[in-house]
């Protein structure tokens, strides 16, 4: 167990390291170098910067040393919580993302635990009740929800809100509440908004989940253990849910682990349609502007946290399976 | 008897590839899949002849005309028609605003001339499937209606499909020839090589793509041309979308590496390449395909993705992506709600392809 | 004799069906057997002749597509209690008393057959408790007692071992004490040893057949082995393609095999003593798939005696259980001569 728990962290650490290195790249990917950029910036501004100014603040930055030297000095800062300024904002990186990463992270994990506790019970009954109208039905949801894109989704859910309701459906937060410090009040506000673009990110990964589910089921129900737990005369719905049911949710675990980094993804491009204030429109507007250490700093976040999620989705899976807690291989 | 027979002979006779072809006919949803797929490259390669107006062809007095039906009949005759345009001028703003005009009729015509382009890329010509001929230079057929540049959107459709269809296909060739290789090299060699290429699937796959391909796509420098950004955006998509086929290969790979007819080919003196070639490759081509059908929707999402939000290609570029682009703002969209077509083909055509995908997959392997 | 013992369970004509798209397989075709208190059954054929899924019928667990068209499975024929298996629901309270309670049931793969995510503990003490009040601490001594009684060594620590920490002999161990776990009188064994090598499977023969006789349990033993069948029955049911086409006491069946099928099963066994170097025989041809159930008698094709003009046009009568015979032209004037 502790073996698998051991490389588990060493994978995570090891993909850390290569979104650290593919951060890096995006940030140097532009044209000339960030300097060049700033004062570019600046010049927009009026002001201009002498080369000696120039020089120095590359000395600063460390721009005049080799590549690899760069990306060290910058990895050390990164590491004590230093990302640097945002041209665009003209303040620290941190300060700008400030609680948009968290919401972000609220709306995939929310979207997570949506997806789960749909795909769970109608995969168990679609498998259960296979060719029932129940499971065409759940079927063709479950199509539908893989074919169409989440951010079409949003945009059509926009459209018809707007059109039909008359009014916005975007948003984390009431207009009055979306400035105002955090509270209970503005907590409540916010999980009051949460279920919509929720929704919309976790249908196609429930759709998936769904398949998954119902045909891993559908295989283990096939399989003769689950003879032997009826022939002991236990009923019927106890014998599907403790066994087969139990059995199929190993292949479950593990797809939601993929899951989390499609929905970290999805967040992003439907925060854009939908107006959520998570790191999405932000990254964007950073990338247009070529804001590289607001940029880089945001996919290097993302990244990380979203490793850190699949590590923690490994890990139930440990706890799901014996053979992987008692002998340390799936 | 004789017919059993026969039939027994049939299969005997049959390559794998024949018979994952049969086994692949009894699913009915995915044939019809496959018959739409093949629709939607019929439009690609016919693009220009099939599209009524020139799509880069602004026009500002057409602006965001809603979708025009044509009548089939003329008072009980038999005679396609459109309306033409007219210009009203508005009373109070003085702005002049072009509407249909159900009194001017123009006939639909079949092979009219319009904008000149070449068919298959080499053949110059000016006939398109249908349209108007004369009119005044604001009138059209517009099927779908038009953007707010006063663009025939239908059109606009027709053209955008070739570039979206056609980076999926160039996506998945590259991310084709990159799993085959990893996944390949994986399979055959085994041991640390293994591990490692495992491992950096591991890595690529826990990555959320989304940001990444932000932040590759919007490095690439403004000047470049529509074919380099296009080229780009092919390599930024198959760079992450590799992993999936490279497992399957692998598996493949590791299962056919300990079957008799391939163990005998070694004992027989094959060389490695031969084996690969001639005895390993036909046995999992099939998976390839199934493989390969369920990665392109991933790939014209995942473009069309990028161009919706304005990083992937860009205008005058016109891919599916673009289309919905200007479908981004609600109120633009309450104004003009047909600027949401092109999401229907988008839909469509990744449920054809997941349908043809899960039919080519149940075919290849009936047994897993 | 076979007369004398206590008949606890009949089969009658069952007919089992698949319904399938390419058309309905009839899998079963008219099987009749008893089972006696205290003694055993030996059921023997080709893989696919119905065995297994005589067994499955009898407690009601044929899946779909398969369905039960006609027949009867009776629990205590005769008796005042009589119940009728066929009539009952098969999600019903009173066939899961059956289950497990009366009749309990050893599997062929003990590896897939019992789930790799519970202890070994917790799958016998789920079938102590579904047929017992026992509670939970009295249920586990019971288990612990059963794991001794199949003779697994150190059963209070192996009960809290996970089935794929076991060897495959303890599994199947595992397997009859579960069967066990409700002190049911009869027990189907279905090939419980396949999945075995050769010293474990006599080891768990040995076990079956001291377990059967000093609790006086019937057991159904299903097997393609005609070994097993020589070592552990006291009459034999020769199934071809969904029916039993010979019954008779062990003895007589290897003294003096009645159908052709039986006498060529008999000559596809290995024998020590046979000539070196000589090819061992086989029976010509494959179980047809009974999708193409030949007509008349179904062995007819593989069958070296066959009548001219009448094996393969008649079916011939089908046996009456409990009688010695064999369901074949051959055997046939003898038999109503002794009616």
């Amino acid at each position: 167990m502790l073996i698998y728990v051991a490389r588990r962290l060493a994978l995570a650490l090891v993909t850390c390291a290569a979104i650290s290195l593919l951060t890096f790249i995006i940030i140097r990917l532009p044209p000339g170098d960030f300097v060049d950029a700033y004062i570019a910036n600046l010049a927009v501004g009026g002001s201009s910067v002498s080369a000696e100014q120039a020089d120095a603040m590359r000395r600063e930055y460390g721009l005049d040393k080799p590549v690899a030297v760069q990306y060290a000095l910058w990895m050390g800062r990164v590491i004590v919580g230093d990302f640097g300024v945002s041209m665009m904002w003209k303040r620290p990186v941190t300060e700008v993302i400030g609680d948009r990463l968290w919401l972000t992270m609220a709306v995939s994990i929310s979207a997570l635990f949506l997806t789960w506790t749909i795909a769970l019970p109608i995969g168990i009954y679609s498998a259960a009740r296979q060719y029932s109208i129940g499971d065409y039905v759940a079927t063709t949801l479950g199509f539908i929800g893989l074919a169409v894109p989440n951010f079409l989704l949003a945009l059509i859910l926009m459209y018809l809100g707007f059109r039909y309701l008359g009014l916005s459906v975007g948003g984390l937060f009431s207009p009055d509440m979306a400035q105002a410090p955090w509270s209970w009040a503005k907590f409540r506000d916010l999980m009051v908004h949460l279920p919509l673009p929720a929704s919309v990110l976790a249908l196609a990964g429930t759709a998936q989940l769904i398949r998954i589910m119902r045909a891993n089921l559908l295989d283990e129900l096939r399989k003769p253990y689950v003879v032997t737990a009826r022939a002991k005369g236990i009923g019927e719905t106890r014998v599907l849910v403790k066994y087969p049911v139990r059995a199929a949710l190993n292949p479950f675990v593990s797809s939601s682990a993929y899951l989390f980094p499609y929905l970290v993804s999805g967040s992003i491009i439907v925060s854009l349609v939908l107006g959520l204030p998570t790191v999405g429109p932000l990254l964007l507007q950073a990338l247009v502007a070529q804001d590289m250490f607001l940029a880089g700093t945001i996919v290097l976040l993302l990244g990380i946290l979203t490793v850190i999620g699949t590590l923690l989705s490994d890990l139930l899976l440990m706890w799901v399976e014996p053979r992987i807690r008692l002998q340390g291989r799936a | 008897m004789s017919i059993a027979t026969s039939s027994e002979e049939r299969f005997a006779q049959a390559s794998q590839l024949q018979l994952t072809w049969w086994r692949f006919c009894r699913h009915r949803l995915a044939v019809i899949s496959l018959a739409v797929v093949a629709f939607f490259y019929l439009v690609v390669i016919f693009a220009d002849f099939l599209a009524i107006a020139d799509p880069h062809a602004v026009d500002a007095r057409r602006s965001f005309i809603p979708p025009q039906g044509f009548a089939l009949f003329d008072s009980g005759a038999w005679s396609p028609h459109v309306s033409g345009l007219k210009g009203v001028r508005d009373p109070r703003t003085f702005k002049l605003t072009y509407t249909p005009d159900p009194a001017r009729k123009l006939p639909v015509k079949f092979f009219v001339r319009g904008y000149s382009y070449n068919l298959f890329g080499v053949i110059p010509t000016d006939r398109h499937l249908f349209g108007i001929e004369g009119g005044q230079p604001v009138d059209g057929v517009f099927l779908l209606g038009t953007d707010q540049l006063g663009r025939d959107l239908f059109s606009r459709l027709i053209v955008a499909t070739r570039i979206s269809l056609s980076i999926g296909l160039a996506g998945v060739t590259l991310s084709l020839m990159l799993g085959i290789l990893l996944g390949g090299i994986s399979g055959l060699y085994g041991g640390a090589i293994d591990t490692l290429i495992q491992r950096l699937i591991e890595v690529v796959r826990s990555i959320p793509t989304i940001p990444l391909w932000m932040g590759l796509a919007a490095a690439l420098p403004n000047t470049w041309s529509v074919t380099q950004v296009y080229f780009a955006i092919t390599l930024i998509i198959s760079l992450v979308s590799w992993t999936e086929l490279a497992r399957v290969v692998r598996g493949r790979f590791l299962a056919l590496r300990e079957e008799d007819f391939v163990i005998a080919a070694e004992l027989a003196g094959a060389s490695q390449m031969r084996i690969i070639l001639r005895h390993m490759l036909p046995s999992f081509a099939s998976h390839v395909i199934a493989a390969v059908s369920l990665a392109l929707p991933v790939m014209i999402v995942s473009e069309t993705s990028l161009s919706f939000l304005g990083l992937g290609l860009r205008p005058p570029a016109i891919s599916w992506g673009i289309l919905l682009q200007d479908a981004q703002n609600v109120q633009v969209l309450a104004g003009a709600p047909w600027l949401l077509c092109a999401a229907v083909p988008v839909i469509i055509v990744i449920l054809a392809f997941n349908f043809l995908g899960d039919g080519l997959r149940d075919a290849a392997d009936p047994y897993g | 004799m076979v007369e004398a013992a206590r008949r606890v369970l009949s089969v009658r004509d069952l007919v089992v069906d698949f319904v399938q798209d390419t058309g309905t397989i009839r899998a079963l075709d008219g099987v009749s057997l008893d089972l006696h208190a205290g003694r055993v059954l030996g059921v023997v054929g080709e893989s696919g002749c119905g065995k297994s899924l005589t067994a499955r019928a009898v407690l009601r667990l044929v899946d779909r597509p398969g369905r039960i068209v006609s027949g009867k499975v009776l629990l205590d024929p005769g008796a005042p209690a009589q119940q009728e298996l066929t009539a009952l629901d098969p999600e019903g309270e009173a066939i899961r008393a059956v289950r497990g309670g009366r009749i309990g049931l050893i599997f062929q793969e003990p590896m897939s057959a019992l789930s790799m995510h519970y202890t070994v503990g917790n799958q016998i003490i789920e079938a102590i408790r579904a047929h017992s009040g026992l509670g939970k601490s009295a249920a586990r001594q019971r288990a612990i007692e059963l794991l001794q009684e199949v003779g697994i060594p150190r059963p209070e620590t192996r009960i809290d071992a996970y089935p794929f920490q076991l060897s495959g002999g303890l599994r199947q161990r595992v397997g009859i004490a579960l069967a066990l776990a409700a002190d049911p009188e009869i027990l189907i064994a279905d090939e419980p040893t396949t999945a075995l090598d050769v010293t474990t499977q006599a080891q768990i023969l040995a076990l079956l057949r001291r377990l059967q006789r000093t609790k006086g349990m019937a057991l159904m033993l299903i097997t393609h082995d005609m070994g097993v069948i020589a070592q552990m029955a006291d009459d034999v049911a020769v199934m071809y393609l969904g029916k039993v086409v010979e019954f008779a006491p062990v003895q007589q069946l290897f003294a003096a095999p009645r159908h052709p099928y039986t006498r060529a099963l008999l000559r596809s066994v290995p024998n020590i003593r046979a000539v070196p170097r000589e090819r061992l025989a086989t029976i010509g041809g494959a179980v047809p798939h009974p999708e193409s159930r030949p007509t008349g008698c179904a062995f007819h094709p593989r069958c070296p005696e066959i009548i001219a003009g009448r094996c393969a046009l008649e079916m011939p009568p089908p046996l009456p259980p409990d009688q010695e015979g064999a369901s074949c032209f051959h055997v046939m004037p003898k038999m109503m001569v002794d009616a």
